[in-house]
């Protein structure tokens, strides 16, 4: 169980730390010219850190596949820090195949913990070592010199160590610091030893009473003993032993070094202790976790980056910062090896685990589905108090659903999430979409800050991958007409989003050639999707190619033309509530836009009533509301349509559309409503005001009902329905336009 | 637990019967480290000790460190089956240097 969540853990970092890497890569590949400036060896720093981490965290799961191939890339890596090796674009494309490795090798292990590589990454993976071979040869032999002057010069002796820079004892070693109660807790550390005994082999047990105090202030009743412990077990697992300890958890310190551990560990461990560092040192040696040779080591180095250190700051202080850290527990080991350079990452790192808590998406969910339950209990409860004309119970049920909204606006604003990082991951496709193709094709991104809903994120990458492909493959001529059209020759596909009117809006334009309008309309009359004598705005045109099977391109390539693809987009959005359109200029360039709902849980709603019936719309989609007197009344009996002040505003009446049988209100209201740039009137019986609304998704068996997305519950207990706004306004123009167009 | 102490010949005899756990622990810290001024050597005979824990231990460790300090020498004899255990567990049959005896017939 345990286990099992730090494996999760640990893969979702890999992810993480992947991604950085990815970035950092792809800095480093837009500009390479300058090795030396302090942003690429910024990049090199953080890319050479995110192996280092997943090498080692992979290294307590036993993960070897992993280990073994990142700790060749982390030798490169290292070597690239180090000046050893120029940073070129081969470089940066074997290294990021190299990362595309590492991920594969992770998603594996999060399909099954104990996969071994299918045949093909495995293949992958010999070749991709074999490249880096090339990286990696003079490695062997040529120590370089040891200046001491500059921090990263520490790395490369240890990679000369024997067996890689790692101790060869195959041992766990495990360090064990008991607190003072743990007798008093009523836990013997005897009985964990002996319980660490039958699980596998105690090598080698060395008592410390070093902390035991003189006689007076010894209490009998505490324990003052630490221990260090080799242990051999087959198939044991840091977990395992970490299980053992369970039960004291509270009560000791624990450390564990893994068999074959890198020395800089020992060093690190050695350094945490408090006992003498000489003593510390020979006991490790004489229990034969280390052997001299790599204590002498150990320790040579430990002073050479004391002695760095001290040249970069003449105070110690800086130096103690980083032992302090890892105390504490805050940093992990490996990202503070005592240097200076280093310390200020793990500073900001801990800066950044100190913001950020981690929580599960159900818990989330749970949360604001409680939150929901809340808005409508408390809008019944509202309700109850308006009936009873209790002014001072009316004032305490208006504080509590002011409340309640609060609480709803800052549970919902637990799951938005900034786009920019699903833009960001697109880098990488363009520029590897543009080699394949042979089109140079840059990415620019705005509107990275705009927050949606965490769900929503997740599914409208897919859908974006699709349309970015495309943009590519379709959109973007070759170089030589774009030279001809007067453009630069490298083209730019621009990603961007913005909220508007309770909707967000992301984009994916390209500066291409533009969507041809006849060749679609053939294409279409080709395939019956159209009559030759319907007239179609631009607008319904470009829609077409969301139409399922069409595809205009000349080439079938393997990135897109195929046909699939495009209505699997519409019906991807149309299935988180959002709608597309295309706007395209000819000659210039064709833009995707996707408008899609800021969340898909609770809106604020405005209450309608028609006969019997109440209908909600999204709040932000209201734009006015007009009553309509006896005059107009009459006047709009039989038109789709009102002059509002000075434009044509086509409406729907509710009652017509929804067969409302009841008798016609006393007054008409007009509902003004905007999506997408467009308006339309709504005709109701009554304006109810606002509503906080509980989105309830409607059966499967409604699926098809057209004009009504979704269905809430009343502080009354009763049903009423969400308007599908969009498709609604979508039927007042088009009504209106197919009277236009048969002049009616 | 009890223990009894016989002073001969300037060596301390001491002989622990019982438990040497962390329930008697104070109560043995009392009567341990006053041997250790009554002679110039100290002899703690464990043949009677049923049970050892880490308190019992660790009192053993302090007599032997306090020992030290004054210049005497500090020795365990005839250590029992449960005594032997622990040290062994430990790893401190060393710390303590006694020739350790081969546990007496259980009884």
């Amino acid at each position: 169980m345990e286990f099992d969540q730090a494996l999760q853990t640990f893969i979702m970092e890999s992810r993480e730390l992947l991604e950085a890497m990815e970035e950092s890569l792809l800095g480093l590949e837009s500009s390479p010219d300058d090795p030396d400036s302090p942003d690429n060896r910024d990049a090199i720093g953080a890319i050479f850190r995110s192996a280092h981490t997943i090498k080692g965290s992979g290294g307590l799961f036993g993960l070897d596949g992993i280990v073994a191939f990142t700790h060749v890339v982390e030798n490169v890596l290292d070597r690239v820090r180090g000046g050893e090796v120029p940073v070129d674009g081969d470089l940066v494309a074997l290294l990021l195949s190299c990362r595309d490795h590492i991920g594969m090798l992770v998603e594996q292990i999060a399909v099954d913990a104990a996969a071994q590589p299918d045949k093909e990454t495995e293949a992958t993976g010999i070749m991709l070592l074999n490249q880096l071979k090339a990286y990696q040869a003079g490695a062997k032999g040529t120590a370089p010199a040891v200046t001491g002057a500059r921090v990263q010069s520490q790395a490369p002796v240890i990679t000369t160590l024997p067996s890689g820079g790692t101790v060869e004892s195959d041992n766990w070693h495990i360090s064990l610091r008991f607190s003072h109660d743990v007798l008093r807790n009523g836990m013997d550390p005897l009985a964990f030893i002996r319980y660490l005994d039958n699980m596998g082999k105690i090598v080698h047990v060395v008592t410390l009473p070093d902390a035991m105090p003189l006689v007076p202030d010894m209490d009998p009743e505490s324990c003052y003993l630490g221990f260090e412990i080799d242990f051999h077990g087959d198939n044991v697992g840091k977990a395992t032993i970490e299980g053992v300890f369970e039960f004291v958890r509270d009560d000791c310190t624990l450390r564990i070094l893994p068999p074959h551990s890198r020395i800089e560990e020992y060093i690190q461990l050695i350094n945490e202790l408090s006992e003498d560092k000489i003593r510390l040192g020979d006991l490790l040696v004489n229990s034969g976790s280390l052997t001299r040779k790599e204590l002498d080591e150990a320790l040579c180095l430990q002073a050479l980056s004391a002695e760095s250190c001290r040249e970069k700051s003449p105070t110690q202080d800086i130096c103690q910062l980083g032992e302090i850290l890892v105390k504490q527990g805050m940093v992990q080991p490996e990202l503070v090896d005592a240097a200076l350079g280093k310390q200020k990452v793990a500073k900001e790192n801990k800066v950044q685990e100190s913001k950020l808590i981690r929580i599960q998406a159900d818990k989330l969910d749970q949360l604001i589905n409680l939150v929901g339950e809340m808005v409508i209990a408390g809008a019944a409860t509202s309700l109850l108090a308006q009936r009873t004309r209790d002014p001072a119970l009316h004032e305490a049920t208006s504080t509590l659903s002011r409340l309640v909204e609060e609480i709803r606006d800052s549970a919902l604003q637990l799951r938005m999430v900034q786009i920019g990082e699903t833009f960001s991951r697109f880098n990488r496709v363009v520029r590897d979409v543009s080699k394949e193709i042979g089109k140079e094709i840059g990415l620019s991104i705005g509107g990275a800050e705009t927050e949606l809903d965490k769900s929503v994120v997740e599914k409208i990458g897919d859908p974006l991958m699709h349309l970015v492909r495309n943009s590519m493959d379709h959109g973007i001529e070759k170089a030589e007409i774009r030279r001809q059209r007067g453009k630069p020759a490298k083209g730019t596909v621009h990603l961007n989003a913005y909220h508007e009117s309770g909707s967000i809006v992301v984009e994916v334009g390209d500066d291409g050639g533009g969507l041809n309008r006849d060749r679609i309309l053939a294409k279409a009359l080709e395939k019956g999707l159209v009559t030759a004598n319907q007239t179609l705005s631009d607008q319904d045109v470009y829609g077409l190619i969301f139409e399922a099977g069409f595809s205009t391109a000349e080439a079938v390539t393997n990135l897109s033309g195929r046909g699939v693809g495009m209505d699997v987009v519409r019906r991807n959005i149309e299935a988180l509530r959002g709608t597309v359109e295309i706007d395209s200029r000819e000659g210039a360039g064709a833009t995707v836009r996707i408008r899609l709902p800021l969340t898909l849980a609770i809106i604020d709603g405005f209450l309608l009533g028609v006969g019997s019936a109440s209908y909600v719309v999204p709040l932000d989609m209201v734009m006015e509301c007009i009553e309509l007197d006896d005059a107009e009344r009459q006047e709009t009996r039989e038109s789709n349509y009102i002059n509002l002040r000075g434009t044509v505003l086509p409406f729907i009446r509710l009652r017509d559309q929804f067969r409302e049988l009841g008798k016609a209100g006393r007054r008409e209201n007009i509902v003004v409503v905007q999506y997408a740039g467009q308006k339309a009137g709504l005709v109701v019986d009554e304006l109810m005001g606002e509503f906080q609304t509980v989105i309830k998704p409607l059966g499967k068996l409604f699926g098809n009902l057209k004009g009504v997305s979704g269905s809430t519950i009343l502080g009354s207990g009763e049903v009423a329905l969400i308007l599908d706004v969009p498709a609604l306004i979508q039927r007042a123009v088009s009504k209106e336009a197919q009277l236009l167009a048969y002049g009616l | 637990m009890t223990i009894s102490i016989e002073a001969s010949n300037g060596v301390c005899h001491a002989r622990v019967a019982g438990e040497m756990t962390i329930y008697h622990a104070a109560e043995m810290k009392g009567e341990l480290l006053p041997c250790i001024d009554c002679g110039a050597e100290v002899e703690i005979d464990l043949s009677e000790v049923s049970e050892m824990d880490t308190a019992g231990f660790q009192l053993l460790l302090l007599a032997k460190r306090e020992a030290a300090k004054a210049g005497k020498s500090l020795r365990l004899v005839a250590h029992s089956p449960a005594t032997l255990e622990v040290l062994d567990l430990f790893n401190m049959a060393s710390y303590f240097g006694d020739p350790v005896m081969m546990p007496r017939a259980v009884h």
